[in-house]
């Protein structure tokens, strides 16, 4: 089924059914089919959803919570809009299956502040499954309650990094937390928590009604099932596709009319750059890493002026927090604008790349640890065009090359 | 005088918030939108019965404060315009859609128009990749802009 559209996420499904199913199960039996199912974080680091749940479910805590993941912010990624424009009651009911499996009655949804538009929608479908008691207090008679309530964001991507989430979530700065403990140990308010991006929750009524063996089918072996994507950039048609997992980079552009493609930036800005020799490639946790985001640059592109915008974007996104994060991406965005006025030599550049997988190992949090990635794979495949390019004028007195 | 009983209205209108939110130290970040919304800034007076209603330093309500890229710390204008100036965007046209709004308000990103009207900021990915360029203005969004879509919107607010 590899490379095939799909619909798993984008398919009508009457609300309900999936959630009545669940609770007429054992808890744990719920998360032995999330587990048996191999769904994976859809988030970008793809963790196992029923692992987490477990690790929940057997936290000692008066109280637990689930927590959805509504901060999206990776450049180039708008599938959660859609999904919680389209498809919300999905994400609750998905949300309130998880609060029966791990035995938490209060669920939070973390909405990004630029989506503060949508937050209406939410809060009309919450009150709507509250009205056919899908929510809320002895959900279908069931003695079972739970709630959920939408949390804004303030603006910061930061955020979207899960103990920064919590601490956001919690009034404070969105500052990573050390790990561990985890938030399934240690989550919000001290309490054990779910944190689960929107389209993992998405996926979870349709594993419930359709079984965890049909969805383990879709997909590779490491990475099952379906994923959305993003589709940015240089393309006939941009949009929001459902693919399997492992769909090459090359099915990808062909469905959505992509021509002279020089390079496609796959998971965002905090994601690797893929040129033409790796087309071939899938899109899965086992190769390239499905973050949802595929931002497309056709051969007009200057790969340097990309990079220059991930650079920035990441200096500016940094909380400051931890030193190789917040002084790693200002050096290598510097490194960047050396190498646009031409004075960046080829032995300062080793020096960056060092400080680049520094970063890699010594950041605090996914941010710090990823803000490389574009720099690295930028440069190793276009390396060639970024020496050979035409310097910006200069006074060479005034601004020698750095070595 | 007049300052004086300002800021007593002002205090007032903290304490209701806070006690809203029943005193809660973790719902500073909702106190600080709603007052955000209210009067366009968080001040130094504000920020400060905020702290002293719930207990804190002011420094840590001014440190939240200043994390956040939607709260502000200074007056802006009415409308806040963020245009996104990432990459997606970019590659569909940002850059004469920013040349068309600054031509129309007269000022730079970052500045605010005299009348007090307008700020013009760039934002980083508004999530409307597929459709850009795009922008916010306050809490609507616009897309597919070009720099005449663009100036024409800005107009409707003026």
């Amino acid at each position: 089924m590899v490379g095939h559209k799909i619909q798993i996420l984008f398919s009508p499904a009457e609300t309900g059914i999936a959630l009545r199913l669940a609770i007429g199960k054992k808890p744990e039996d719920i998360i032995a089919q999330v587990k048996e199912s191999k769904l994976r974080g859809r988030g970008g680091a793809g963790f196992p959803t029923g692992l987490k749940w477990e690790l929940v479910q057997q936290a000692k805590g008066e109280r637990k919570f689930v927590v959805c993941n509504a901060d999206e912010g990776e450049p180039g990624t708008f599938k959660d809009r859609i999904l919680l424009t389209d498809h919300p009651c999905k994400i609750f009911e998905g949300m309130a299956i998880c609060g029966y499996a791990v035995g938490a009655q209060n669920g939070v949804v973390y909405l990004r502040a630029e989506y503060r538009y949508l937050r209406e929608g939410l809060v009309n479908a919450i009150k709507k499954m509250k009205e056919s008691n899908y929510l809320g207090k002895n959900i279908m008679g069931s003695g079972f309650n739970f709630d959920i309530e939408i949390h804004l964001g303030a603006g910061a991507y930061v955020c979207g990094e899960e103990t920064a989430l919590l601490e956001s979530l919690e009034g404070k700065r969105g500052e990573a937390r050390n790990k561990p403990p985890y938030p399934t140990e240690c989550g919000y308010m001290g309490c054990p928590t779910v944190v689960n991006n929107v389209e993992t929750f998405c996926y979870v009524p349709a594993i419930m009604t359709k079984g965890a063996q049909w969805f383990s089918e879709i997909g590779t072996m490491e990475s099952t099932g379906s994923k959305l994507f993003s589709i940015s950039g240089d393309v006939a048609k941009p949009g929001v596709y459902e693919l399997a997992m492992g769909s090459t980079v090359d099915v990808v552009l062909q469905l959505v009319g992509a021509k002279d493609t020089k390079a496609v930036q796959v998971g965002g800005a905090s994601g690797i750059c893929v040129a033409e020799k790796d087309f071939n490639k899938p899109i899965s946790f086992e190769s390239l890493p499905p973050g949802g985001s595929i931002i497309v640059f056709n051969k007009s592109r200057d790969m340097l002026y990309v990079l220059k915008n991930f650079m920035e974007f990441f200096v500016e996104e940094s909380c400051g927090q931890c030193t190789p994060c917040r002084e790693g991406t200002y050096r290598l965005l510097q490194g960047v604008e050396m190498m646009e006025q031409g004075r960046c030599s080829i032995h300062y550049l080793h020096t960056l790349r060092d400080l680049a997988q520094t970063m890699l190992i010594s950041s605090k949090c996914g941010l710090g640890q990823l803000a490389p990635n574009p720099f690295l794979s930028i440069i190793d495949n276009f390396k060639g065009e970024i020496l050979a390019r035409d310097r910006v004028a200069r006074n060479s007195k005034k601004t020698p090359v750095v070595r | 005088m007049k300052l004086e009983s300002r800021n007593n209205q002002i205090a007032q209108e903290v304490i209701e918030i806070v006690e809203k939110y029943n005193f809660q130290r973790e719902k500073l970040l909702q106190i600080l939108e709603e007052l955000n919304d209210s009067y366009g800034y968080l001040s130094e007076f504000v920020m400060k019965e905020v702290a002293k209603n719930l207990q804190l330093t002011t420094t840590e309500v001014y440190s939240v404060a200043t994390f956040y890229s939607f709260l502000n710390t200074r007056p802006k204008g009415k409308y806040i315009i963020r245009l996104c100036k990432t990459i997606s965007c970019v590659l569909a046209g940002k850059n004469a859609v920013a040349n068309a709004l600054r031509n129309e308000l007269g000022i730079d990103f970052g500045e605010t128009t005299s009348d007090g009207k307008f700020s013009l900021e760039f934002t980083n990915c508004i999530g409307m990749c597929n459709q850009g360029p795009a922008m916010l203005i306050n809490n609507d969004v616009y897309y597919h802009l070009d720099p005449e879509k663009a100036v024409e919107i800005v107009e409707k607010y003026q």
